[in-house]
């Protein structure tokens, strides 16, 4: 092999560049860590199914945001019959108190910024 | 033809990815096996063709450069486009690998009636390549928010400016949006460029429709068909950590995505991608332009031996002067 030295040092300097996500976890300290979430209510329930609210929570608050503050419609007909009040600091959090251990967790963790809170106030969260 | 075949190839391994994750639920295959096994293959395949680079022997010192090369010190030279330092070298690499300075000398020659050859800039190819691996680039570094724990903050950073329009929400991404505009480019030319046509191979059309399959799940995982990023992020960090765990109720979107790139993946070393490590091994830009200073020896040279004249006529001297041949040495 020829010029073994800077060869060997690139292809070393590309590897631990290109597997970071190996390395930087054990770094950390965070391997395969994943967060706990409170919900914070015993309802079996949430406004839709909860597979759906994992997924498409977002889709469903932009929803309700167009449609309280452009069309003035208060009222969501969920797909189980029942009617919710649309509020984000009425509805969601009136169950989901603490944004703390239930919003942010997931949202730090997946590195979201959601910017409902550039609007909205949080809640102070009622000590039990 | 070639473009039909990879066409169909491509169609393959997504009807794999969707018929095997999605509808017979094989997780395990999909989502652990198959990006160890691709990833494995894409680390030994990679070293093995670097490697068999290295062991290539360079005769000839041939930096194809164009600038004035160093000589005498009152003929001011080049000392980026036309190297005779370890520094010029490193900024016309950096010049090369960073900023594509040879696609952008891409020039044009046409015939046009009546019977004249013009030439042009083409800008366009450059221009393409540089929106599509810089916006590559980007979208690699914004992945690692699935794959680190804590995320730093530059990633956040570059989070932030990529979906700077934030609309509508979750926000699109600018890389996103470039990264397709310039595959559809890269893609366009190759189909109705009749040269580029006409030396298009099967992998040129492959590789090109393979990311752009990546880039489209991707897109559609984000705003049409979305899944469970938790679980992805939870799923990730067990892969990494040797820990791997099957995840629960991710849409099969993600399986297709992640199938895709683990094709990439193993593909890799294999194909024309190859050129992220050969860029520097290629001869024609590493090397110094000091052939006035330095010997190039040819690395396989071995002792040839000579037999000169003066050998020659040592040997047979008594014999050419009975012939009467002249000689250089009377004794």
């Amino acid at each position: 092999m020829f010029d073994k030295g800077k060869v060997i040092a690139g292809i070393v300097i590309f590897f631990v560049i290109l597997l970071i996500p190996f390395w930087y976890n054990a770094v950390t300290g965070k391997a395969g860590y994943a967060p706990e979430l409170k919900p914070g209510t015993d309802a079996k329930e949430c406004v839709e199914k909860t597979s759906f609210m994992k997924e498409k929570h977002t889709e469903l608050l932009t929803k309700w945001k167009e449609a309280v503050v452009r069309n003035g419609e208060r009222e969501y007909r969920a797909s189980n019959g029942k009617t919710y009040v649309m509020s984000l600091t009425g509805t969601c959090m009136g169950c989901h108190t603490n944004k703390e251990q239930f919003c942010d967790r997931c949202h730090n963790y997946t590195n979201v910024k959601p910017y409902c809170w550039d609007c909205h106030n949080v809640p102070k969260v009622v000590k039990k | 033809m070639y473009l039909l075949y990879s066409l169909i190839l491509i169609v393959i391994i997504i009807l794999v990815g969707y018929i095997g994750a999605g509808i017979l639920g094989w997780y395990t295959l999909f989502s652990i096996i198959a990006p160890y096994f691709a990833l494995g293959v894409f680390i030994v395949g990679f070293i093995y063709r670097i490697v068999l680079w290295a062991r290539s022997p360079v005769p000839f010192h041939i930096p194809t450069v164009c600038g004035q090369q160093h000589s005498l010190p009152w003929i001011r030279s080049d000392t980026t486009e036309s190297p005779h330092t370890a520094w010029g070298v490193v900024s016309r690499m950096a010049l090369e690998v960073l900023l594509f300075r040879s696609l952008f000398r891409n020039d044009r020659a046409e015939f046009r009636q009546p019977q004249r050859l013009l030439y042009g800039g083409n800008r366009w190819l450059w221009l393409g390549a540089m929106v599509f691996h810089w916006s590559l680039l980007v979208i690699l570094l914004r992945h690692l928010r699935f794959f680190v724990e804590p995320v730093p903050g530059c990633i956040t950073f570059l989070q932030y400016i990529d979906g700077f329009f934030q609309w509508p929400l979750p926000s699109f991404y600018v890389t996103d949006i470039l990264i397709v505009a310039a595959l559809l480019y890269l893609f366009c030319r190759r189909l109705f460029n009749p040269q580029v046509r006409h030396i298009s191979l099967l992998s040129d059309y492959f590789a090109l429709l393979l990311i752009g399959g990546i880039a489209v799940t991707g897109i559609l995982m984000r705003h049409f068909y979305k899944v469970d990023l938790m679980e992805v992020k939870r799923f990730f960090l067990g892969i990494l950590s040797f820990n791997p765990v099957v995840p629960e109720g991710i849409g099969t979107i993600f399986y297709i995505h992640l199938f895709l790139v683990s094709v990439l993946l193993a593909y890799f070393p294999f194909s024309k991608l190859m050129h992220l490590g050969g860029v520097f091994l290629s001869p024609t830009r590493n090397l110094m332009n000091n052939s006035r200073m330095v010997r190039h020896v040819n690395p396989w040279d071995y002792p040839v031996k000579v037999h000169t004249y003066e050998e020659y006529e040592d040997e047979f001297r008594a014999a050419m002067k009975e012939v009467g041949l002249p000689v250089e040495k009377n004794e």
